[in-house]
Parts: structure tokens; C-alpha cells; sequence
């Protein structure tokens, strides 16, 4: 089991690592931070890094393995990568369903 | 953080036999932190020497392997994705079975491991990864329509894989050996080895240094800017 909240924290942890390896980048850790599109800081790889500290953290804090961008992620009429609340929320509630 | 301090770690599939042994061997005696991998152990005993024996077509058994990588040494720099099979026989007569255990070791295996190492390697911003081709596919040889075209496959997956794998500071290359004499060819009678010998600009057979030296450029700092690049052998 694991809550809404330890993912938002999990998902900040990611951003701390990606504006750690980024000299010009500083991600703001907000729950409405946009993770794709024109209004999102992160760019295509950015994102894909994000997703995978995720998945080591899960792995590494809650012994979950949950690969994020699965088949049902890409195929949701809504993404859900669009915000950082939006991904806590699908990582949730695929972690809690396993 | 393109300069890497030693030792570098270095991830070998089908360690246990042949060209993969003697890789195992090569770059343990180079000082690098070698870890195999192989359905069968390994008779190699060494303190930088770690062995998983897996099926490198087991997706979970891999993720495990790697989440063990990553546990112990929190990185890995090269990845030599030697494992892989042959069968040498008439298309008419190959089983679908056959074909099927060749993609599935030589082209889904090598994806697998491409993916989880890059997973690794992206942290340090830097990677090697080396997947093997063969001279069967410049050559069209005949009797290898599968075989040929699973690597074929793995041309394509690192020449694509370059690209994707950029951004991360990862390069993926692969090689293609001419025939040296291991495993993999003991059973093709020496008239057809001959006869593609025959094909190559140098005739003769590759030695697992003609391998090494390749990898070893591959690997060494000043080939950052070489990606996605197929290098045969012997001329082909």
C-alpha cells in the first residue's frame, strides 16, 4: 500500500535529481508542475528520467517493481503524465492494484 | 562526465563460453569489475568476477540482475551483449520453433539488456553498449536466413538505439566477427567455412583478439563520437 502523498514525495525526489544534473534547469516542485507539453519545463528526456528515478524508488523504498509507461499508461485517453499530481495519482493507484 | 575512473564495470552476456569467456577473461586481466552472465556457470573464479546464471531471454530474471547491479555498484559502464545462438540450415527445413529461439536469444535478449543497462548508464551520463552482428549478413550466406536476419534485426536495434540512447551519453555499437573457431561453429562442415573465407578481403579466420581490439575501441573515452556504427571483420 501506498499513498497518494509518498508518490508526490517520490516524484520530488526525481526533480531534485534532474535539476541536480542540469546546470540551467530548476524543475518547480509543485503538485500542478506540467511534465510534458509546451507549459512543461522538462523536455522529452527530462521526462524519461523522472519516470525511471520513480521506478528505482519504488523499487528501492516500498519493494515495488511497476513499469510506469506501460501499455495502459500510453493507451489512457488522459495522460498520465500531464502533471505531477496526475502521476502520483496513476503510480498509486497501480501499486495499490498490484 | 565523459572521462571515466577506473575500474569500469562491464556487464557480459553468454559469459561462460567462447567469445563471452574469453571477453570475461580479457577484461578481468585489463583490472575492469566484470560481470557475467550465462545459463550454465562459469569456470572462471576471480574477486572482481561476479556470475548470474539466467536465461537471457527471461525478462524478470534480467530486471533482477540488473536491480542487483544497481544495488551493489550504483552504475555500469560497458555493456558487451555477446549471447547468442545460431543454427545452420535450409529455410525449408528450419522449424518454426528454431526460428522463434533465435530472435528470442539474439534480438529480444539484446533489446532487454540494452534497455536496462541504459537505465544505468544514464546517471553517470556515460555507456558503452557493443551488440554482435555477424559477416552472414553483408554476405547473404545462404543456410543462415534466420540467423542472418536476427542479426540483421540487431543492426537496425544499434543503429536506432545510437540515437535514442544519445541524450544519455550512451553509445551503442556492434561487431561483426568473421567465423572464429568456437562453439557456435563447430557443427558447419569446414568446406562451407572455407568457402566464406574465401568471400573475405583477409582470408582467414578471426581470433578473439580481432574481437577484443574492437571492443576496446568501442569502449575507450576518444570514441564518444562513435555511435551506431556496424564494424565487420576480416573485410567483408
Amino acid at each position: 500500500m501506498i499513498t497518494y502523498e509518498q508518490v508526490i514525495e517520490l516524484i520530488y525526489s526525481a526533480i531534485d535529481e534532474l535539476n541536480a544534473s542540469s546546470d540551467n534547469k530548476a524543475v518547480i516542485k509543485q503538485e500542478d508542475t506540467a511534465l510534458y507539453g509546451e507549459s512543461s519545463p522538462l523536455d522529452s528526456v527530462d521526462l524519461v528520467n523522472v519516470l525511471l528515478s520513480v521506478e528505482e524508488a519504488l523499487e528501492d523504498e516500498f519493494e515495488v517493481e511497476l513499469v510506469i509507461a506501460n501499455e495502459k499508461a500510453l493507451s489512457q485517453k488522459n495522460s498520465p503524465f500531464r502533471t505531477v499530481s496526475t502521476l502520483a495519482s496513476y503510480v498509486a493507484d497501480e501499486v495499490n492494484s498490484q | 562526465m565523459n572521462e571515466i575512473s577506473p575500474p569500469q564495470i562491464v556487464l557480459i552476456t553468454g559469459a561462460s563460453r567462447g567469445i563471452g569467456l574469453y571477453l570475461t577473461q580479457y577484461y578481468l586481466d585489463k583490472g575492469y569489475i566484470v560481470i557475467g552472465c550465462s545459463r550454465s556457470p562459469s569456470s572462471i573464479t576471480h574477486k572482481q568476477y561476479t556470475h548470474f546464471c539466467l536465461d537471457v531471454t527471461d525478462e524478470k530474471a534480467v530486471k533482477s540482475l540488473f536491480s542487483q547491479i544497481r544495488k551493489s555498484y550504483k552504475r555500469l559502464d560497458v555493456l558487451i551483449n555477446n549471447a547468442g545462438i545460431a543454427a545452420m540450415n535450409h529455410a525449408m527445413l528450419t522449424p518454426l520453433s528454431t526460428v522463434e529461439k533465435i530472435f528470442s536469444t539474439n534480438v529480444f535478449a539484446s533489446f532487454l539488456f540494452c534497455r536496462e543497462a541504459v537505465k544505468l548508464m544514464r546517471k553517470r551520463h556515460f555507456g558503452r553498449i557493443i551488440n554482435f552482428s555477424t559477416v552472414a549478413v553483408p554476405f547473404a550466406l545462404e543456410g543462415e536466413a534466420i540467423y542472418a536476419a536476427s542479426k540483421s534485426a540487431v543492426e537496425t536495434l544499434t543503429q536506432i538505439l545510437a540515437k535514442e540512447f544519445a541524450d544519455f551519453g550512451v553509445t551503442v555499437n556492434a561487431l561483426g566477427p568473421t567465423p572464429i573457431l568456437t562453439d557456435l561453429i563447430k557443427n558447419v562442415p569446414a568446406e562451407k567455412l572455407e568457402k566464406l573465407l574465401e568471400r573475405q578481403s583477409i582470408k582467414r579466420y578471426g581470433e578473439m583478439a580481432d574481437v577484443s581490439n574492437i571492443i576496446d575501441f568501442y569502449m575507450q573515452p576518444q570514441s564518444q563520437f562513435v555511435t551506431g556504427q556496424v564494424l565487420y571483420l576480416g573485410g567483408a
